[in-house]
């Protein structure tokens, strides 16, 4: 069991407030992911429900038991820090076992959760190394068999991939993912990186300035954005955001639309009825192979990046025609809120 | 220093500074090893040669053994404190917020103080018997004063030279847990590891390498403590505090007999590179890596 509520938390480092009321329910087994920019509170937030921060104000609470006062240990958590904070001194043995003789557990049963651990994680030819003689990948594989061998109730991730190189970074990606489905244990994990949160995620939580955003599957959050910030953030390349006439027009303070639900006609044309069609200039073409994304100057608007099959051949300063797909605009209204 | 090229290179730019190097430690060394071979001495003009008879003299002498546990006890005593003490007060002063820059500046200030000021502060404002601070605090307390320098020797020259010493060890020892991942220490929260364990098992580890070299450094000059000694007991009562150091001195210096005084020099620097050998086998090996 592991379910993670938090209602109205806040945290204030001396006068300045840094999350601002937070509500959140995690579900056990689930994967949530925090995502947002960088000074938003992420890592602050997951230290609260860490423990290793006291909150200001609001309540923790761990199956439904209140832990807003109790000591990290004790709650059951635990956690893999981005610098992994591995003991130096210790080897990789003995780091994944300290937790389990901290618990003064018997040494037959450190052993075998040991061994088990070092299994399923690859490890079981580096036990007797120190970590300053591991690849950052094993590294990281240390600091999870370190997380999981407690047997938590939840596990707290912050940017665990942020120091591995790309191609590693993707192969972690999935060894997370699976261990979690695997082990069906909740997991909080922390990341500035969209395409962890959509591809890791049951679930996301978008935070800005010490605030929750919006909260849902990776699907709901990419279709149906609540709010501009959240439209402009989740998804990449960015949806096309505009304000001005051609907004109102269509009833909203700002219109969003997809790259991929701009359509690109070469030449002039007329829009259908009931339809928007926008004239403009490509001032930038970036051929992918598979897509080629258009950077189209139109009047009025301001630039629009249009996504469409590698096939198509424009060229920087061809007169386009943009035809947004009139049931995927996305409308939000003076508080920038999504219009129903 | 990848290539040979570049080894030979480095050799030739450092030969000039290890040929002066080595001159400035032979010389006098072949110096003493010539006079410790000689009967010299300086009330008496003539010299001869007087082949081992010096060393037998010297080793035979009851002072040199006794001399010599006093310089262990001495040593030893120093170290245990400082290396104790030592972890105790960075500890602390690395928990310390307000006043940080000034307490940190009022510890490391006994360092700065010459061994025979610190002496003679000790011996005529703290410990002396009539007058000084501790005989007025153990007045305080309806104690009799306890008279340093005659009852407790020994005792009162480790304190004086362990007073100098600590701040040393505690400056490097801070600077070392400034040094100290704090992830690590939030992880092993996490874990579960309460202070103690969290001492035993992170920081003191952490701590190892520079408690090695606080250790290395303090036995070099420890070995050869002399004007703490010449300050406050003169070597007394009888031979109790008389080191190594101070017996060469009182046989060169107080009997005038420089072949003798030469003997023992070359045995205490056979012995302190003994205590060296052994010092590196325990310590260096912390310090690799
Ligand atoms: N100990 C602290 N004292 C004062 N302010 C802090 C402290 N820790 C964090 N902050 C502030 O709180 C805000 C949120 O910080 P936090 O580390 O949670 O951001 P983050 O979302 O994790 O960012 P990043 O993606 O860069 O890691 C920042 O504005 C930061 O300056
Ligand atoms: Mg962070």
């Amino acid at each position: 069991m592991g379910r993670i509520t938090l209602e109205g938390v806040t945290k204030s480092f001396d006068d300045t407030k840094v999350i601002h009321g937070a509500d959140l329910e995690i579900e056990d087994g689930k994967f949530v992911v925090f995502v947002g920019p960088s000074g938003c509170g992420k890592t602050t937030l997951l230290r609260l429900i860490a423990g290793l921060e006291d909150v200001s104000g609001g309540r923790i609470l761990i199956d439904g038991k209140d832990v807003t006062r109790l000591a990290p240990a004790k709650r059951g958590l635990s956690m893999v820090f981005q610098s992994y904070a591995l003991y130096p001194h210790m080897s990789v043995r003995r780091n994944i076992a300290f937790g389990l003789k901290m618990a003064r557990m018997p040494k037959d049963e450190i052993e075998r959760r040991v061994a088990h651990a070092a299994g399923i994680l690859n490890l079981t030819d580096y036990l007797d190394r120190r970590p300053g003689q591991l690849s950052g990948g094993q590294r990281q594989r240390v600091a999870i068999g370190r997380a999981i061998v407690r047997e938590p109730k939840g596990f707290l991730f912050d940017e665990p991939l942020s120091n591995l190189d790309a191609a590693l970074r993707v192969q972690m990606r999935l060894e997370v993912t699976r261990l979690q489905k695997q082990l069906k244990t909740t997991a909080v994990y922390v990341t500035h990186d969209q395409v962890e949160a959509m591809t890791m995620a049951d679930q996301i939580v978008v935070l800005q300035a010490g605030r929750i955003e919006q909260v849902g599957t990776p699907l709901e959050l990419y279709q149906r954005p609540a709010n501009v910030f959240v439209a402009g953030f989740i998804g990449s390349p960015r949806m096309n955001l505009f304000e001005g006439p051609v907004a109102k027009r269509n009833g909203a303070t700002t219109l969003g639309v997809r790259p991929e639900h701009l359509r690109v006609q070469p030449g002039e044309a007329v829009a259908p009825a009931g339809c928007e069609a926008w004239g403009g200039t490509v001032i930038q073409a970036e051929h992918l192979g598979s897509d080629t994304f258009v950077y189209v100057d139109v009047p009025g608007i301001g630039t629009l990046d249009a996504r469409c099959t590698g096939e198509l051949r424009v060229q920087v300063g061809d007169t386009v025609t943009l035809l947004p797909d009139m049931y995927q605009l996305h409308r939000f209204d003076a508080q920038q809120l999504a219009m129903a | 220093m990848a290539t040979q090229q570049t080894q030979k290179l480095a050799r030739i730019l450092i030969a000039p500074s290890i040929i002066l190097l080595l001159l400035w430690m032979i010389v006098p060394l072949a110096m003493t090893a010539w006079f410790s071979a000689l009967n010299y001495n300086l009330l008496n003009s003539v010299t001869s040669f007087a082949g081992l008879g010096n060393y037998r003299y010297f080793l035979s002498n009851p002072a040199f053994l006794s001399s010599l546990l006093n310089t262990l006890v001495l040593v030893g005593a120093v170290l245990a404190i400082s290396a104790f003490f030592g972890v105790l007060i960075a500890l602390l002063l690395d928990q310390v917020i307000v006043g940080r820059r000034v307490v940190r500046l009022m510890l490391i200030a006994p360092f700065f103080v010459m061994p025979t000021v610190s002496a003679l502060i000790w011996k005529n404002l703290l410990m002396n018997p009539v007058s000084g601070l501790l005989a007025w605090l153990w007045r305080l307390f309806g104690l009799a004063p306890v008279d340093w320098f005659t009852q407790v020797p020994m005792l009162s020259i480790i304190l004086i030279v362990a007073w100098q010493w600590l701040p040393f060890a505690v400056l490097i020892l801070l600077t070392a847990l400034q040094s100290l991942d704090q992830e690590q220490q939030e992880a092993a929260l996490m874990d579960g590891a309460g202070p103690f364990d969290r001492f035993f098992h992170l920081t003191l580890p952490h701590l190892a390498r520079p408690l090695s070299i606080v250790i290395l450094i303090e036995t070099i000059f420890l070995l050869t403590v002399f004007a703490e000694i010449y300050v406050t007991t003169g070597g007394g009562p009888g031979v109790e505090t008389t080191n190594l150091a101070y017996l060469i001195y009182s046989q060169a210096l107080l009997q005038y007999d420089v072949g003798a005084a030469s003997a023992g020099g070359l045995i205490a620097v056979v012995l302190a590179n003994i205590a060296a050998i052994f010092l590196m086998r325990i310590v260096g090996k912390n310090l690799e890596t």
